[in-house]
């Protein structure tokens, strides 16, 4: 299961968190803290996964933004690197050639993007047709809304 | 009018691929500012400002709804930063009342985000959950459904259960598959909730909608995990879904770079792994899909490797299977060969698992696994070690232990020191050669990391030392213990230790510091007071120091020497009597009445080398029956066990023969009494012996035993545990000890170290070379067992010096001053009787310096380019391709619906959707490749309204505009 989903800039600042299992908001500061000492510092050609506290953080760098996923050590770690590059390429489709000023401004689309790919901590659909399919009927019900 | 406007201009940012349209001036400067702050302080700064404007506006009466939506979506933002909102989540929680999609939406986003799910909050939510989830509108059941997955807890799980129940029949599939997630949720919160709903899941597993399918696979991978027996019915269906997924017999869209569905393969295969795994009839079913898999999957793309993996664990898991095993090594051994760290480290995992069917497998892959343990890569080395844990033998297990401790001395991460300590010290019991080795390799464990270590290891050490291991040599015991004593003074010279090592060491000295009579008594106890003083000690250390020297006392005075008071000594005494801890006290005390008693009375009450003695305890403490007579006579009250006391049972079960005891000739005249605070029935059983001792005299036996549980234990509740729990194993370790072994010194390591320094300049040039004579030589020599030892040359043969050493060190004291000479003259020139394996040594160990292996940093994006593409093009085939053709009753099921058509339409209708007409190239453009990388188009799009809403990205972060996936 994921426990949570970062994305952190190359600088370390957090362009978006979804904790899956429960953090308090100091845990949450901590983790982001620890994870991005370790995963920023890590040199390209290395494992995308590092072991942290028992469990693993699959991570994958996008242009200046990484994207951290954190597991237990059981699950199968190309398979999350996957889920993320599934992530990314929806991203893309939705924002169109997404760069990391649209998960900025618009972190909130971001994530209901997230939020059609996985559910409790789980990936829910791998078909990027169903989401998007979905996410225009969202986006279609809202602009509707607005025209009333 | 004005409003069409807004509107307007919003659809067309919305067409600028939904760039930053709806929100405000405000927002937007707000993300600025905190993008060009230079610091975190600057950051705080900023973000604390707009806390303090929102919890003034938010406030205000009547607030229009989508200045709200601006407003949470803020907190949102400034709680992803890290600081508190939590006076807003009140007004996130009113707007998931609202009746609009996209309030209603952002104010679960919000609440999902803020709330975990036992907030208060969280019974205001209930209610409108259950109405969104009764909707007309399948969007609103959606997003209703996934807050229940997040905020629904235990307790609330009854009230919504019932509704998402009804929702797995829902004509729309997307809410079907969230309902299943949702439930697959309920269940992992409670699993009572929902274990009654199992033939809903099962029924799932056959529904039209893959992605229902494919989710209803979680909860069953829970069910099977919990109780497998009951579910091998469904064997066969798994095995045809599979079998039809790698057919590719699901639409298009479920392919992923080409692999058909490979994330429902995944969970399938881990499905599989249980229901097969010690089952050789079910694993028969699962056999043929397998190896089709293994056919089948690409080794070119990450997600085939994912996959392949999966298979992988899966053979290991099921009964084994030659074809299939002859399958996963092949498989194995492609990922250690490859350059990708990634794939190596699943290689290595890979390894670890196959191993356990056939450890012979490791053999082929030991330089390949040498590799991986030099590799710079944290990650990689660690999974190395487990691998090397796995795979620990008698024969190999110095090395592997002396590199364990080499890693865990040179790393900070306290989680994983923990581990490899304990896995350490798993080994050291399990393998150890010899006994001193044995205690060497304590010592540095706890030296190096003594205070993360289980309390239970120490007492392991203690304990072979007092029992020893031959049963009949007793020579030997001596002689390790005085080894252990010497060793034990020497490592006091170090300026800080964990406190736990000094519990050992207080304890060693104070029971054999004087045996041998090597050291004299007055210098033992200096050296005791030494540690309190020397070292930043607790309470529990000084427990153990005063007790020492408190045997040290009674064996002398026992003897009949007398005993001369060190000063130093004297005023630690006095400390003692003036401490907080009544404990500390009391073992003061009791040093001085010691003190003054004649030498029978000492010796019967601190014998010599007594630790082991049994002692029996009178648990019925029978021999307080008389007083206890006497004062009931008197008018006492009689005792009532804690159970009946608080009108509870099992507060304590260590305790339980005398609660039955007790209560058997009680009476309960009182039905109930007030509860108690429950520390005042919790007393440590020392304690109660303590309390007893003064009223009636004891007999000798016992008053020891408590004394020397409380110097083994201070920490009164964990002495049961350690009776009972903490028995090193010595059953099947006995029997190794008891081999004639040499004995390592301690120096090993270091050793090791200076010789790889000297070779490691020419090592680059006969790397690969000398591999293939060593490979040879292995293939050479066919016996199963050696294979281990040779993976223990290799790693040993960076040390050349180690094997060297190995006869002489048996007559050598690891204290010899030549060693150091010795071992460097061995590194400099190999000796001309090693063998072959020895001279292709240093080439396979390079201690000192990783040698990195040298390749250009490549972008890893120039890669991921590489991947995207094909992707990207079957996902276009699939959109124009409507209709897939596929002759199976599955394919039936699963028929795709007119995609192109239902798409156009919506986007015809609204012609900013997501994928508006420019963007629409998935359509409309017949060349993909178009698509990805740079858009000029895009680009300048974003570029326009970038300016328009007046943000520049600053130097500060140039990135910010390169496309992720380009």
């Amino acid at each position: 299961m994921i426990h949570f989903v970062l994305l952190l800039s190359r600088q370390g600042k957090v362009r978006l968190t979804k904790w899956y299992s429960p953090y308090s908001q100091k845990e949450r500061t901590k983790v982001i803290h620890e994870l991005s000492g370790l995963i920023l510092a890590r040199a390209p050609k290395l494992c995308n996964f590092v072991e942290w506290r028992g469990y693993k953080v699959v991570y994958r760098r996008y242009a200046s933004l990484y994207f951290c996923m954190c597991i237990d050590a059981d699950d199968n770690e190309l398979e999350i690197l996957e889920i993320i590059h599934h992530f990314v390429e929806i991203l893309d489709r939705y924002f169109g050639s997404v760069c990391e000023l649209d998960l900025i401004f618009n972190f909130h689309k971001a994530y209901y993007v997230l939020d059609e790919i996985l559910i409790a901590g789980e990936l829910q659909e791998s078909s990027k047709k169903t989401v998007a399919r979905l996410i225009t009927a969202q986006l279609v019900e809202t602009a509707l809304m607005f025209n009333l | 009018m004005e409003q069409l406007k807004t509107i307007g201009r919003e659809l067309a940012m919305g067409s600028q691929g939904g760039a930053w349209a709806g929100q405000s001036k405000e927002f937007l400067d707000l993300v600025k500012s905190i993008g060009e702050a230079r610091s975190k302080a600057e950051e705080d700064r900023i973000i604390l400002l707009e806390i303090e404007t929102l919890r003034r506006r938010i406030a205000e009466p009547d607030v229009p709804r989508r200045r709200m939506k601006d407003y949470i979506i803020r907190l949102v933002y400034a709680e992803m930063l890290g600081h508190d909102a939590s006076f807003g989540y009140i007004h996130a929680v009113k707007m998931t009342h609202d009746d609009s999609l996209a309030l209603k939406r952002t104010g679960y986003l919000a609440v999902t985000l803020f709330l975990s799910d036992d907030h208060d909050l969280i019974i205001l939510i209930i209610n409108t959950i259950q109405k969104d989830l009764r909707s007309d509108n399948y969007l609103i059941v959606c997003a209703a459904l996934t807050a229940a997955c997040k905020l629904i807890n235990e307790e609330t799980i009854p009230a919504v259960l019932p509704q998402v129940v009804d929702l797995l029949a829902h004509p729309k599939e997307a809410v079907r598959k969230k309902a299943v997630m949702a439930l697959h949720r309920f269940y992992q919160r409670s699993p009572s909730s929902v274990s009654h709903l199992i033939s809903n899941f099962r029924k799932k597993l056959c529904d039209n909608d893959p992605g229902v399918m494919g989710a209803s696979l979680y909860p069953l991978f829970d069910f099977i995990t919990e109780d497998v027996n009951s579910y091998k019915d469904l064997v066969t269906s798994f095995v045809s879904v599979l079998k039809q997924v790698a057919e590719r017999k699901l639409p298009k869209t479920y392919d992923y770079h080409q692999m058909p569905a490979p994330f429902i393969q995944i969970k399938l295969l881990k499905i599989l792994a249980l229901l097969g795994s010690g089952d050789k009839q079910t694993s028969g079913h699962i056999y043929n899909v397998l190896s089709d898999i293994f056919r089948k999957c690409e080794t070119s793309s990450n997600i085939g490797n994912a996959v392949l993996y999966e298979c992988i664990c899966c053979v290991s898991s099921i009964y084994p299977n030659a074809k299939l095993m002859d399958s996963a090594i092949e498989a194995t051994s492609k990922f250690l060969k490859s350059d990708s760290h990634n794939l190596k480290y699943m290689g290595i995992d890979s390894l670890g698992r196959l191993i356990k069917i056939n450890p012979d497998i490791a053999e082929e892959h030991q330089l390949a696994v040498i590799d991986c343990l030099e590799d710079p890569d944290d990650t990689l080395k660690r999974k190395t070690f487990e691998l090397l844990y796995k795979m620990t033998k008698s024969s190999n297990v110095e090395v592997i232990v002396d590199r364990m401790i080499d890693y865990m001395i040179s790393i900070n991460d306290n989680h994983y020191k923990t581990e490899i300590a304990s896995r350490c010290v798993a080994l050291a019991e399990q393998f150890a050669p010899s006994n001193q080795w044995f205690i060497q390799t304590m010592n540095k464990v706890f030296e190096h990391a003594g205070d993360l270590v289980n309390v239970r290891v120490a007492h392991n050490l203690m304990r072979l030392i007092s029992e020893g291991f031959g049963e009949d040599d007793e020579g030997a015991d001596s002689q390790l213990r005085s080894s252990a004593v010497d060793s034990y003074l020497r490592i006091l010279g170090e300026p800080k230790l964990p406190s736990l090592f000094l519990q050992v060491i207080c304890w060693v000295l104070g029971e054999y510091g004087t045996a041998d009579g090597k050291y004299a008594v007055s210098y033992i106890i200096g050296k005791l007071c030494d540690v309190t003083e020397a070292h930043l000690c607790n309470d529990t250390v000084k427990a153990y120091a005063i007790s020492a020297i408190m045997k040290i006392c009674a064996f002398e005075i026992a003897a009949g020497r007398k005993v001369e008071m060190l000063p130093e000594c004297q005023s630690f005494i006095d400390e003692l009597s003036a401490s907080h801890s009544t404990d500390l006290q009391q073992r003061a005390y009791e040093l001085q009445a010691l003190l003054s008693l004649d030498s029978q009375a000492v010796g019967s009450v601190l014998p010599l080398d007594a630790s082991c003695e049994d002692i029996e305890v009178d648990k019925e403490l029978s021999f307080l029956n008389n007083f206890v007579q006497q004062s009931i006579e008197m008018g006492a009250n009689p005792y009532l066990p804690e159970s009946e006391q608080l009108g509870m049972s099992g507060v304590s079960n260590f305790r339980s023969p005398y609660q039955q005891e007790a209560s058997s000739h009680t009476l309960r005249f009182e039905a109930y009494e007030l509860p108690k605070p429950s520390s005042i029935p919790v007393i440590p059983q020392a304690s109660v012996l303590t309390q007893t001792r003064d009223l009636v005299p004891v007999p000798g036996t016992t008053y020891y035993r408590e004394n020397n549980l409380g110097s083994k234990l201070p920490t009164g509740p964990e002495a049961s545990s350690a009776d009972v729990g903490i028995k090193l194993r010595l059953d099947g370790v006995q029997k190794k000890w008891g081999k004639p072994t040499y004995s390592s010194s301690s120096s090993g390591a270091t050793s090791a170290e200076k010789t790889t320094n000297g070779i490691g300049a020419h090592q680059d040039g006969i790397r690969s070379q000398s591999r293939d004579t060593v490979y040879d030589s292995r293939r050479q020599q066919p016996e199963v067992s050696a294979e281990k030892q040779r993976l223990a040359a290799s790693l040993f043969s960076s040390s050349a010096s180690k094997t060297e050493k190995k006869p002489t060190s048996g007559q050598r004291m690891p204290k010899g001053s030549d060693a150091n000479a010795e071992k460097s003259s061995v590194a400099r020139s190999v000796s001309p009787g090693n063998s072959e394996v020895k001279t292709a040594a240093p080439d396979l160990l390079d201690f000192g310096e990783p040698v990195p292996i040298s390749a250009p940093t490549i972008d890893p994006f120039k890669e991921l380019e590489g991947l995207i593409g094909p992707a990207q093009a079957v996902i276009d085939n699939s959109i124009t391709t409507s209709g897939v053709q596929a002759p199976d009753l599955m394919a039936t099921l699963y028929m795709d619906t007119p995609p192109s058509g239902s798409r156009s339409s919506s986007s015809g209708l609204v012609s900013e959707g997501v994928y508006s007409t420019d963007k629409g190239s998935h359509t409309a453009k017949p060349t993909p490749a178009v698509k990805k990388g740079p858009n000029l188009q895009d680009a300048l799009g974003k570029d326009a309204t970038v300016r328009q809403v007046g943000v520049t990205p600053t130097g500060n972060n140039p990135n910010l505009f390169r496309d992720l996936l380009g």
